[in-house]
């Protein structure tokens, strides 16, 4: 019988400290929709995506209701387009955005590439388009992959992918170039994230598949406020813990949904996903083990043990962990992070070392206006090189935003948040970034 | 046996676990267990229920409960107990 403590326990958790299923994301094979034009290849991906998805949103619903836990959104993700599309990827970009509007969902991803050692033609239209298309769309995300630790980095594709940031940049300028928010870099990239706005639905991947996204950094904030000056031991075992609890939720959602939309489970993403909302922050967990503020020596350590151990306690509490499960470090969406930034004691360099260790990389970061394509292909590079040699997922998604500079504040609303411009180092890469080619991946053995 | 826990929040009156009670009836909900607690001066009152042979859809029951807590001026909500399994037992 379930304890009275342990109940309210729970409740507690969904009423005050901000736990929710973050998403219930549907994959969804497009390999099939490849026609002759991408005019009927896009009316193929709006038939398939509307009629497999129809009843995501109702079932997404209902359980939210039936258990009583938050599931906050309800998302797709899809083949990289690069895979299907021909000249006119547009075509499709706006009726995966049409798809997802007549479903009900929020978010859409996929409208990327998988490039991390070369690119098709089809590819280089597909990055060239992306700029138009999340300038024209509401609902798309996109992401392409640069490098692995099997093949290396494609410096052509890190390049490129400084112009479509600034270029994308510069057409959604009049929302602070919102559009970056919906393009990510990656390097070694998940093909069964459910997280936006990273997420595609990998070639490795069955027709269709449900994902969900757990988040709780409310949760474990609170639980560590328990163990204030306890060693790390400790704290360890408290976050295992607690995590091992959320993830289970998960399972629990992510089984019944999958039960009820009749399509395989595929994973859990145990992710601490921070909103801007006060008591969703994963600054405030890393502050709670100690830390004055974000950024403070100490930081990295902290936000390493802190990333194990969710991936420790997920692990054990579901059949199937994936995605980038860890702890994510946006800056505009996580309250913590944007006084840290604010207060200067958290800088892009800091935040670079702290990619080394959390689940991701250089998330939601709002730069000067001015920055150039090449100084963004810098970062992208820097980002790329951490995780092929840490054999790690790491990604890039920085908002150039146009007219700002370095102290200014950047407001996009909602979940996305709001970030204070962060300066960027000024010196000239120009020589660099251009002479393109690849970097070869990395030696394995010799560890040093 | 389908089982769901029955929340209900707010400041002690008479007649709470008549009203709850009766609705619970109705629907045909039958109470296993009831607890009831002061927490931080406010009344709380958790039932765990039976809801296999309930005559109202979840959904429903979950409105026509949330419509006693508007009359009684508590805050009453119903999820399956799921949740509290998948938690807290391994």
């Amino acid at each position: 019988m379930i304890e009275v403590s342990e109940i309210l326990q729970t409740i507690r958790m969904v009423s005050e400290q901000h736990f929710d299923i973050r998403t219930i994301t549907m994959g969804i094979s497009l390999l099939d929709c490849k026609k002759n034009t991408d005019r009927e290849t896009a009316q193929a991906v709006y038939d398939k995506v509307t009629r497999l998805a129809r009843d995501l949103v109702r079932v997404g619903g209902e359980l939210e209701g039936e258990l009583g836990v938050p599931i906050v959104n309800k998302r797709i993700s899809v083949t990289p387009v690069g895979m299907i599309c021909g000249d006119d990827p547009v075509a499709i970009a706006v009726a995966l955005d049409e798809a997802a509007g007549a479903v009900g969902v929020n978010f859409i991803g996929g409208y990327g590439a998988l490039m991390h050692k070369g690119a098709t033609r089809a590819e280089e239209t597909l990055l060239d388009s992306m700029p138009e298309a999340f300038s024209k769309t509401a609902r798309l995300c996109g992401s392409v992959n640069v490098g692995s630790t099997r093949s290396g980095i494609n410096m052509d594709a890190v390049r490129k992918m400084g112009h479509v940031i600034k270029r994308t940049a510069e057409l959604t300028a009049d929302t602070d170039g919102f559009g970056c928010a919906k393009i990510v870099v990656f390097a070694n990239a998940v093909e069964d994230n459910p997280f936006m706005a990273g997420a595609f639905h990998g070639v490795g991947e069955p027709e269709c598949v449900v994902n969900v996204g757990v988040s709780g950094p409310g949760v474990v904030q609170r639980a560590l406020r328990e163990v204030r000056g306890e060693p790390f031991d400790v704290v360890a075992e408290t976050i295992k813990r607690t995590a091992f609890k959320i993830t289970r939720v998960g399972e629990l959602v992510a089984q019944e949904a999958a039960r009820r939309l009749g399509v395989p489970f595929g994973i859990v993403d145990l992710s601490l996903a921070p909103t801007p909302a006060r008591g969703d922050s994963v600054a405030y967990i890393l502050q709670e083990m100690g830390l004055e503020m974000t950024g403070a020596p100490g930081t990295t350590a902290a936000l390493a043990m802190l990333n194990d151990m969710v991936k420790k306690g997920g692990v054990m509490a579901s059949s199937h962990v994936g995605g980038l499960s860890g702890a994510f470090i946006p800056v505009s969406e996580d309250i913590g992070m944007i006084e840290a930034a604010q207060a200067r004691c958290l800088t892009i360099e800091k935040l670079e070392a702290m990619t080394c260790v959390c689940s991701v990389g250089l998330d939601m970061i709002a730069i000067p206006g001015d920055t150039s394509a090449n100084a963004i292909a810098g970062i992208i590079a820097d980002e790329a090189a951490i995780g092929m040699v840490n054999g790690k997922t790491t990604a890039v998604r920085v908002i150039p935003a146009p007219g700002k500079k370095a102290g200014d504040t950047v407001n996009f609303g909602g979940l996305f948040g709001f970030a204070p411009v962060m300066p960027v180092n000024g010196a000239s890469n120009d020589a660099f970034i251009e002479r393109g080619g690849r970097i070869p991946a990395p030696l394995h053995s010799l560890k040093n | 046996m389908q089982k769901a826990l029955v929340s209900v929040t707010g400041v002690d009156k008479p007649g709470i676990i008549a009203r709850v009670s009766t609705a619970l009836f109705e629907m045909n909900i039958n109470v296993l267990e009831i607890s009831q607690t002061i927490l931080d001066g406010y009344f709380t009152m958790l039932m765990i229920v039976d809801i296999t042979n309930a005559t109202a859809a979840f959904g429903q029951a979950a409105a026509r409960l949330e419509e006693v807590g508007r009359e009684l001026g508590e805050a009453i909500s119903i999820q399956r107990t799921d949740i509290f399994d998948a938690m807290h037992r391994i």
